[in-house]
């Protein structure tokens, strides 16, 4: 990791980068005195700007690249840093409802107004809206969705988020590793491997943390555990939604049984808190390891059959193909990772591009398809779980006996300020987690990016002009995290 | 297609056993609930989920009671769209205080006699959000609550266990209904 500080001159050239799109923003943060930016480069790799901010503000990157708006638009909720020129300065995480504005330096609610909200105006003849949400029909994460519809056609869709704002970021500061640790493995849960994951390499970055090879390995199989067993579900969700529950009642069953291996190899189904800062804590018994590679056959092959049956049934395909549209040239400018970002052309998969143990020097295929509809996005996943299923037999099959844990120092030696930075590709996408110590061996400041971040966006663009009923589809083919995104 | 479905018909059905009601909830449940209910809503139950700000963990322990293992609605439970059509509110999360006035709302929408579960470390006690400017509290603090599920997130198994016990005192008519009056 590259790290500069820059001045107001340094932040506006990184800014033009973006915009001219020969970087890619991976992420915007900011502490209580400056704001961060952290962008990959394909000429320079990944890099960490800072700017000082002794004015409380800083110039706008989103008035020259959209994708950084929301994240400057949480940075003014949560610490009070104005974006300088922003084209949009209504807040996004503080719907008015904390007992203090911007946590992290508080100031008593009471003491300043009630934050105003008003959804961006649509105009025409005949156009009405539907408000959806928070709560919503299913069994889902709540956020708001403000349709504005011309008879059955979206017109715009504007999202609003931020009803599950914990306060993660908050409850970082100052949390010893353990705890912190746990907290990053409860980002969303959907995603605790890949969390615990991204949050233990940057820790063991900035301690310098050698991690036991079996340790690594194991890794490796939770996480595609963890990615096959979304995968499945997402699969049956979307079919689900376009009333082909025969898919989604399949799915859920192979989604069940890597539940029950993930709990019979791991003592977790979710395997939450199994990966943690210096290794993992859970071994592979011999037997069970036997048992998950012969699943993994008997798994594929119902799989493929699945998949067989999804290809050759035309009602559904009438629904998923044409759907829910993203182009390649919005994927590359948001930089989308995942499934989003793979089905509309744009190669990247952290496994591969930013390499970590146990995938550095291991060869698999990166599914990268063109069409960037609910189809394309459904068929990405399924290329990915015969990927993972690779994986696993090549982590199970090579496996090093040894520890599994590396021996922390304690109490951390003179971590004042040393810091990590790790990415990990997580279901959904590539998420990114940067770390600050304080002398204490305690947690100073932690940023997570959730893919979700430069997918929500998209979301609002690929439902535009299909039909109001259209949108269950083209939002389970997405399923960003909403508890990821809000923190 | 076809073939899937004839396969279906000579495989063994995938679905556990039913386990028994979790004798702690049943505990807690006598408390809650009183005749009149019992008799109002026999041996069915609607559901209405809410997530009150979850990392979503427990949404998906939950989606996985509809899969062919736990099979939730064999035993007359089922999940339901709106809170206006559930005897139950089974809430998770610390809830934040963006959830607060939603869920509230939601409550005061669903018919009486209803109940309120919580499902999960965080909204049974807060979890590790516990503290936080951005959270309200336990779900208990926002809403009354009659049965916890904990675990983070609780099993599917725990899950069913809970709610097989909420049904059994909602619509037993011997020995719980007596130990609940």
């Amino acid at each position: 990791m590259i790290k500069k500080e820059v001045n107001r001159e340094g932040w506006e050239q990184i800014a033009d980068g973006l915009a001219a799109k020969t970087s890619t923003l991976l992420g915007l943060w900011a502490e209580r005195e400056c704001v961060h930016i952290c962008i990959h480069d394909p000429a320079t790799g990944v890099s960490v700007a800072t700017l000082q901010t002794p004015d409380k503000s800083y110039p706008s990157v989103a008035r020259k690249h959209l994708p950084a708006l929301r994240m400057e638009r949480a940075i003014a909720d949560l610490f009070g840093l104005k974006a300088e020129g922003s084209p949009d300065r209504r807040p996004w995480l503080d719907h008015g409802k904390w007992p203090v504005r911007t946590p992290f330096v508080p100031v008593p609610a009471s003491t300043t107004p009630a934050l105003a909200y008003t959804f961006l105006p649509v105009e025409g003849e005949g156009i009405h809206q539907i408000p959806v949400g928070p709560i919503h029909a299913g069994i889902i994460e709540p956020g708001h969705f403000r349709f504005s519809a011309n008879g059955e056609t979206v017109v715009r869709l504007e999202e609003r988020l931020g009803y599950v704002h914990k306060g993660i970021e908050k409850l970082f500061e100052g949390a010893d590793l353990a705890t912190a640790a746990k907290l990053a493995g409860r980002i969303s849960g959907d995603s605790t491997v890949a969390y615990a994951f991204a949050f233990a390499l940057a820790a063991e970055a900035a301690l310098d943390i050698k991690v036991p090879p079996r340790a690594q390995d194991l890794r490796g199989i939770m996480a595609e555990l963890e990615r096959i067993a979304n995968h499945f579900g997402d699969i049956g969700a979307i079919c689900n939604d376009a009333s082909f529950s025969l898919m989604h009642a399949h799915c859920g069953i192979l989604r069940e049984e890597t539940l029950q291996h993930a709990d019979a190899c791991f003592g977790y189904r979710l395997m939450m808190d199994r990966i943690v800062p210096g290794g993992v804590t859970a071994d592979l018994g011999a037997a069970e390891a036997v048992r998950l590679l012969d699943w993994t056959d008997s798994a594929e092959k119902r799989f493929d059959e699945l998949m067989q049956m999804y290809e050759d049934t035309a009602s559904i395909k009438n629904r998923t193909n044409t759907t829910g549209i993203v182009s390649e040239e919005l994927v590359q400018l948001y930089g989308a990772g995942g499934y989003v970002g793979r089905a509309s052309g744009r190669r990247f998969d952290a496994r591969h591009h930013a390499p970590y143990p146990p995938y550095d020097g291991l060869e698999f295929d990166i599914p990268v398809l063109k069409a960037g509809d609910v189809n394309t996005r459904l068929w990405i996943r399924a290329y990915e779980i015969k990927q993972s299923f690779i994986l696993i037999r090549t982590f199970v099959q090579r496996l090093p006996q040894g520890k599994i844990m590396a021996t922390l120092p304690s109490p951390v030696p003179s971590s004042e300020g040393r810091e990590g930075m790790a990415q990990v590709e997580g279901f959904r996408g590539d998420i990114l987690v940067w770390l600050r110590f304080a002398g204490d061996g305690r947690i100073a400041r932690c940023y997570p990016r959730d893919p979700s971040w430069f997918q929500w966006p998209l979301l609002e663009v690929a439902v535009k002009g299909n039909i109001v009923a259209d949108f269950p589809l083209c939002n389970k083919s997405f399923n960003c995290s909403y508890s990821g995104h809000d923190l | 297609m076809h073939t899937l479905l004839a396969k279906s018909l000579i495989t063994k059905p995938l679905t556990i056993a039913a386990p028994q009601p979790d004798p702690a909830a049943l505990a807690e449940l006598a408390q809650a609930l009183d005749q009149r209910a019992r008799r109002l809503l026999g041996h069915s139950l609607s559901i209405r989920e809410v997530d009150a700000g979850s990392c979503n963990g427990c949404e998906l322990e939950i989606h996985a009671l509809n899969n062919a293992f736990y099979d939730l609605e064999r035993f007359g439970i089922k999940f339901v769209a709106s809170p206006k059509h559930a005897d139950v509110l089974l809430v998770t999360g610390p809830v934040t205080h963006n959830m607060k006035i939603a869920l509230e709302r939601a409550y005061a929408v669903t018919p009486d006699p209803k109940w309120v579960v919580a499902v999960g470390d965080c909204a049974c006690s807060g979890g590790v959000f516990a503290g936080s400017y951005a959270c309200a509290g336990p779900v208990s603090a926002v809403i009354p609550v009659d049965l916890h599920i904990k675990g983070c997130p609780p099993q599917p198994i725990d899950l069913l266990k809970g709610l097989l016990a909420l049904l059994a005192t909602v619509s037993a008519t011997g020995d719980v209904a007596t130990t609940g009056t």
